[in-house]
């Protein structure tokens, strides 16, 4: 994986950090492990002398078996290439590492998620409280011996289904309060849920200068039922009048621990889940799990696989960006006229979609080695007509619709600016951060599929602010369509699936990272296999999360209104944000 | 000149307000609730109202559009069923929110198990419509369904039991006719495989 840094002797890292620093020669992984107490001089080496400034993913494992937790880092350039993945260890027992916060913002929430669910203390965070699950949960779910309500075995498939697969409704069999294991001790009286007064203990009050007409900081919650925030998302907020103060996100209130189920499924039933994950670009999610498991079986997909794979991929962009631009118009108050025309066009695509994989939304498109199965006969050429004739004149209708509109302008010019330092330091990701002026796409920082094949552009905008991470999303269109419309005319005749489809794929052990630019940013999977027919850890890299960090910076200073495009602009879908 | 853009805007939205009732006059009765029209309305020339009167009208599902799974039975010249299933057990492995729970048939008297199901239930509240276990049975037994209209009043009647699930293979001709050629072409060369495989390996003997 970091075949930039030379692993042999004059390699660098090990030249500056003989004692504490090795190489994991574990089979199957790469990269470094580092000790708990150099962690963050390594992290500023990283960061300050070899330009790896981009922190992507931070996520544990839990090494059971061998008693100790493992925490992963895979840390980019924000100029293209592969990634340094480095590892640090801790003992189950008081888990404790050093927060990588002061060096890389962008690790807050993934260190809040490690915290909540491995129960790995960051020491040096900010705001180390549980992200998905309320403080006073017992116990830490993606841990091994962790085990949930109406628990039924480690893994699938359950020997109970077949062939003595006697059915009952496992609430009948196992009501509630038999399923779940209560603490020794548990006394539901002392129980302690202090989530709320923590929140609230944690935003700053609005200052007021002498001189000035003191007002009380009032602090208001908008969601997690509000239709502003496109699912259940909650922004607890400090106001001064009408303008913000302080802002904090809180989420979890879709969490169902994606992460355990994936460790419950077998590799290939894991596909049809990553669909619920960012379920309006769908097809992404299955590219980026496809090609993360292929890193390790080392299937290769044939090559009428691989076009179809990015037409479907570039047609859920599509998808994405119209949503997202028809819910920003709509959150800016254009009464779903904008919205609708925007859907009209992701109504046609997702008949395409329908029509090749069964499934409107929940596609289940991707296997291991190629695609389920070949386009139906007609399909072809209903995409080259929305390509080549319907979309482009749509799009450039959506365009007059709303891009010269004043109403519009006002709005969202100069609203929410992030600077590319910020950006990047906060692991922004896609049209968020090309919005800033910052040209990374891992189409082209880390190229996967056959996407060097074609030939488009990534637009960068310049500003940050609400109005250029519209126009980033049109402009976004606009390249996939060029591509889809390049990936339709030079499709070649084949089979779509190398080898047999299997439903038990064997899964060399190791650890793989995979990435993909979805249509919100980069969507990673780390998935790590002992050999079995389920993977041990299997963990997602959501933009939709890591794009809420400098949400409060972005926010601060604007009134309340704005809040709601600001976040309308960063384009959350909260099955991938929870998980 | 300022508020050019938004009088572009309203421009705009009165101009698909009026492309609908042009089309109306243009295109007269047969664009309402008739194949054709709802054809016209959702393809890419569609212009003006785009919505589909459901339950008036209704999109025509495609070939492959999977909804729940149900199994297949071939129909004897007297009306007797002979079920595809012979309980091998895969579809409840791959089924990935393990939904499909069954029962193997054991012969009364050897007390050997028979290559048919006793019990077949899918619970259609958790099954996730992936279409895994119609994509890995090896024997094409099990097949997704068209039927998306599955409202029940109560939550018992969401267990599908084999009674349920039993459909003859002509209704399934009847909903992906592609397919089936497909696989009714498959299964006649793997026949005429193993005869003809049957004939070479009985020659020499004979």
């Amino acid at each position: 994986m970091s075949e930039q840094i030379p692993t042999t002797p004059p390699n660098p890292i090990l030249a500056h950090f003989p004692d504490s620093v090795t190489i994991d020669e574990r089979k199957g992984y790469s990269g470094y492990i580092v000790k708990p107490e150099t962690l963050i001089g390594f992290a500023s080496f990283l960061r300050d002398k070899l330009g790896y400034d981009y922190l992507s993913s931070i996520t544990g494992v839990d090494y059971y078996p061998e008693d100790k937790l493992e925490v992963v880092y895979h840390a980019f350039k924000s100029t293209g290439g592969s990634a340094v993945v480095f590892k640090t260890q801790t003992p189950r027992e008081n888990a404790t590492v050093p927060s990588l916060v002061p060096l890389y913002t962008g690790a807050e929430f993934q260190e809040r998620e490690a915290w909540d669910l491995f129960g790995i203390r960051f020491e040096g965070h900010p705001d180390l409280r549980r992200i998905m699950m309320w403080e006073g949960f017992a116990g830490h779910p993606l841990r091994k011996d962790w085990r949930e309500p109406f628990f039924e075995e480690d893994v699938k498939p359950y020997k109970s289904r077949s062939p003595e697969g006697h059915a009952y409704r496992i609430e009948d069999k196992n009501p509630f309060h038999n399923n779940v294991a209560y603490p020794a001790g548990f006394d539901p009286t002392t129980l302690t849920d202090d989530s709320e007064t923590l929140i609230y203990a944690g935003l700053a009050k609005a200052v007021h200068p002498d001189g000035t007409l003191k007002t009380d900081s009032v602090v208001i919650n908008l969601g997690p039922q509000h239709p502003s925030t496109h699912g259940v998302f909650r922004m607890a907020a400090t106001l001064d009048g009408e303008t913000i103060v302080d802002l904090k996100p809180v989420m979890g209130y879709l969490h169902r621990n994606h992460e355990k189920i994936g460790e419950r499924n077998t590799w290939v039933g894991n596909m049809p889940y990553t669909d619920r994950l960012d379920y309006l670009s769908q097809m992404s999610n299955n590219f980026g799990y496809a090609i993360t498991v292929e890193k390790l079986t080392g299937a290769k997909p044939p090559e009428r696989a691989e076009y179809l794979r990015v037409i479907m991929a570039e047609l859920t962009r599509i998808c994405n960006h119209l949503m997202a631009i028809g819910t920003l118009i709509n959150d800016l108050g254009v009464y779903f006229t904008g919205m609708l025309y925007a859907l009209e066009e992701r109504e046609l695509i997702l008949d395409i979609f329908e029509a090749v994989t069964g499934a409107r939304m929940m596609n289940n498109y991707f296997r291991f080695g190629g695609v389920v199965r070949d386009l139906p006969e007609g399909v072809l050429e209903r995409i080259k007509g929305i390509v080549f004739e319907r979309l482009p004149r749509k799009i450039d209708e959506l365009d007059i619709y709303v891009t010269g509109n004043e109403i519009i302008k006002e709005r969202c010019l100069g609203v929410g600016v992030l600077t590319p330092e910020q950006a990047i330091s906060c692991s922004v990701t896609g049209p968020v951060l090309r919005a800033s002026g910052v040209p990374y796409d891992v189409r082209r920082a880390e190229p996967y599929g056959i996407y060097e094949r074609f030939d488009f552009d990534i637009p960068v905008r310049y500003h940050g602010d609400t109005y250029d991470r519209y126009l980033i999303r049109m402009d976004e269109i606009r390249q996939s369509t060029c591509i889809v419309q390049q990936a339709v005319t030079s499709i070649p005749e084949g089979p779509v699936l190398a080898g047999k489809p299997q439903y038990i794929v064997r899964v060399p052990p190791g650890e793989s990272y995979g990435r993909v630019e979805g249509p919100k940013g980069e969507l990673g999977f780390y998935i790590v296999s002992n050999g079995k027919p389920n993977p041990w850890r299997y963990h997602v890299r959501a933009p939709s999360l890591i794009n809420l960090t400098p949400l409060a910076a972005m926010c601060r200073g604007h009134k309340i209104a704005d809040v709601v495009i600001i976040l309308g602009s960063i384009d959350i879908v909260l099955g991938e944000t929870d998980r | 000149m300022y508020g050019f853009g938004i009088v572009k805007s309203l421009f705009l939205a009165l101009k698909h307000f009026f492309i609908t009732y042009w089309d109306d006059l243009k295109f007269g009765r047969k664009r309402y609730k008739t194949q054709e029209g709802i054809a016209h309305r959702s393809s890419k020339d569609a212009r003006g109202i785009f919505t589909i009167q459901y339950p008036e009208e209704k999109l025509p599902s495609p070939e492959e559009f999977r909804f729940t799974p149900f199994l297949l039975y071939e129909e004897g010249p007297n009306g007797e069923k002979s079920e595809r299933c012979t309980s091998c057990g895969i579809c409840a492995k791959v089924c990935p929110p393990q939904c499909i729970w069954i029962v193997r048939s054991m012969d009364p008297v050897t007390g050997k198990p028979i290559p048919a199901p006793a019990e077949f239930y899918i619970d259609v509240d958790i099954c996730m419509n992936c279409g895994s276990c119609a994509e890995y049975c090896p024997f094409d037994a099990i097949k997704m369904d068209h039927d998306y209209e599955l409202a029940v009043y109560d939550r018992r009647y969401t267990l599908y039991d084999k009674a349920k699930l039993l459909k003859p293979v002509s209704y399934y001709a009847s909903i992906r006719p592609t397919n089936y050629e497909q696989e009714e072409k498959a299964r006649k060369e793997a026949e005429a495989a193993k005869a003809a495989a049957k004939a070479a390996k009985a020659a020499p003997s004979a």
